[in-house]
């Protein structure tokens, strides 16, 4: 064992990966699933039926206090100004630069003044600290739950079915898209909220470690098919979400990521608005975009994106899609060569393969409006 | 445990070569195709194409990741396998039956560096 297999992390669930075969590797700090079986069929689960990811690595971020909605608002850059309770939003933190510090969701809570961040795991101190600098000033607590709390994404057409028939939590059917009930499981406090990371519908448990591991064990039980953070991988990609790291950095803005709509430039504040506003005046100069070879070979993350010979971007993740089986990609190119349509060769190893500009959505989502 | 086959050779970088008269046939073995999972693409040369011992002559790609082919032998390229640029998962269904290349060696005492299949069994078992 290396030093640094010894101090990976362990989510509450690893034991049970160990035993259902699951091929573990590090990922953000924890020794994590990759795959049990393989992921061609535990993708083929989440899309054609379901299945379940543990998730625990996440971070939980728990903000409240008499400023809370103020400073929400002052770090996010979606709006949570007057959003209902039980409500879930998608946006970033934003740096002074526009840069994104995390992509996250934030849920309103039921109990007045109280905000949940979900949060990247590789990004948990960082976003942790971020949130406690920019905290000064205002009326808030912001605490850090992350490793009290696990979580499970249950994933995929079925997930409903499974929710009311294996777990009887008959709420979570009426749960819309992107809301969120509070539950109790064993006299334990259960989240529950319909939203995901595959582009199918689904839900995300979230509760502590012992009401995680009875879940776990009850939906092994019935059948669910365990999925690990590969499949997770091919399943938002293909879903045309981006991943922190790859489409989402420090020195990507979300307007060159494509996600302006998760930035409401209309709020009166937030950090990174100016330079949004100014990037937005000025215009973009390079931009996130789908591409499909007309090739099977494979395009993979920094591997070099050209026009006549010469570089004009580079790719930020890239499969052999499983659902579409097309070879595609995300890369940032140039805002000259972004249009819809334009031809650009990708670099694979030795050769050059000829690819279009597509959208970024490559497989249509089946979420539950 | 990985398939073996009796009468082969195979090279550290776990490719497995069949002989008859002065050409090879190349091809992963199990214990490559498992540790790489499921594939999706295989980055072949074309026919004519040189290889050299040791050196990269194409790539097996899985979902996850791209890794490179190594010659184990030295010649010229005289047929690909075609079933494979629609099919790459015949490699994990059966990497004995499905191989890559067809080599025409130069150079047959090359052959004596690669491993019998006993010695290829330890050597997995050390990897």
């Amino acid at each position: 064992m290396t030093d640094m297999e010894d101090n990976l992390l362990k989510t509450c669930l690893y034991d049970r990966h160990i035993a259902a075969g699951g091929q573990m590797s590090p990922f953000a700090g924890y020794d994590m699933p990759i795959q049990y079986t393989s992921i061609i069929d535990e993708h083929n689960a989440v899309r054609n039926h379901v299945g379940m990811f543990d998730v625990s690595h996440m971070g939980e971020i728990f903000v409240s206090g008499k400023d809370a909605e103020k400073f929400v608002n002052h770090v996010f850059s979606n709006d949570v100004s007057g959003i209902p309770s039980g409500k879930v939003l998608y946006g970033m933190l934003l740096n002074p630069q526009g840069g994104v510090v995390d992509d996250l969701l934030v849920y309103k809570e039921f109990e007045p003044d109280h905000y949940l961040l979900v949060v990247n795991a590789a990004n948990i101190a960082k976003d942790f600290g971020w949130l406690q600098t920019n905290a000064e000033g205002y009326d808030v607590t912001v605490q850090n739950g992350s490793f009290s709390w696990g979580e499970i994404a249950l994933q995929g057409p079925e997930a409903e079915k499974v929710m009311t028939d294996v777990l009887h939590l008959d709420a979570a059917a009426s749960l819309t898209f992107y809301t969120y009930c509070e539950m109790q499981w064993n006299g334990k406090r259960l989240i529950v909220s319909r939203t995901g990371y595959t582009g199918e519908d689904g839900f995300e448990l979230y509760s502590s470690d012992d009401v995680i591991c009875s879940i776990w064990d009850i939906l092994i039980g019935a059948g669910v098919m365990p999925c690990g953070l590969g499949c997770r991988d091919t399943l938002r990609f293909e879903a045309g979400l981006p991943l922190y790291g790859h489409e989402l950095a420090d020195d990507i803005t979300p307007l060159e990521a494509g996600l302006g709509i998760f930035v409401k430039l209309d709020k009166p504040e937030f950090i990174g608005k100016e330079a949004l506003v100014q990037q937005k005046a000025a215009g973009l100069t390079r931009k996130i975009v789908g591409i499909e070879l007309d090739d099977k070979a494979i395009p993979r993350a920094g591997y070099p994106v050209e026009a006549d010979g010469v570089q004009v971007g580079e790719v930020t993740t890239g499969y052999r899609s499983i659902s579409l089986d097309k070879s595609v990609c995300f890369a940032m190119v140039a805002k000259e060569y972004s249009a819809l349509g334009t031809r650009l060769d990708i670099h694979i190893r030795k050769k050059v393969f000829p690819g279009t500009v597509c959208k970024k959505r490559f497989y249509e989502t089946r979420y539950k409006k | 445990m990985s398939k073996t086959v009796a009468g082969l050779r195979y090279s550290e970088s776990h490719e497995w070569v069949s002989v008859d008269g002065n050409i090879a046939t190349i091809g992963i073995t199990d214990y490559a195709q498992h540790a790489l999972g499921n594939l999706s693409y295989v980055d072949m040369p074309e026919e004519g194409d040189e290889v050299v011992k040791g050196e990269e002559f194409g790539a097996v790609e899985s979902v996850k990741a791209a890794s490179d082919l190594y010659s184990p032998v030295s010649g010229k390229v005289t047929e690909i396998n075609s079933d494979l640029e629609d099919a790459p998962e015949r490699l994990n269904v059966d990497p004995y039956a499905n191989w890559i290349i067809k080599v025409e060696m130069s150079d047959l005492s090359e052959l004596e560096d690669l491993m019998d299949e006993a010695a290829y069994i330890s050597f997995c078992e050390k990897e």
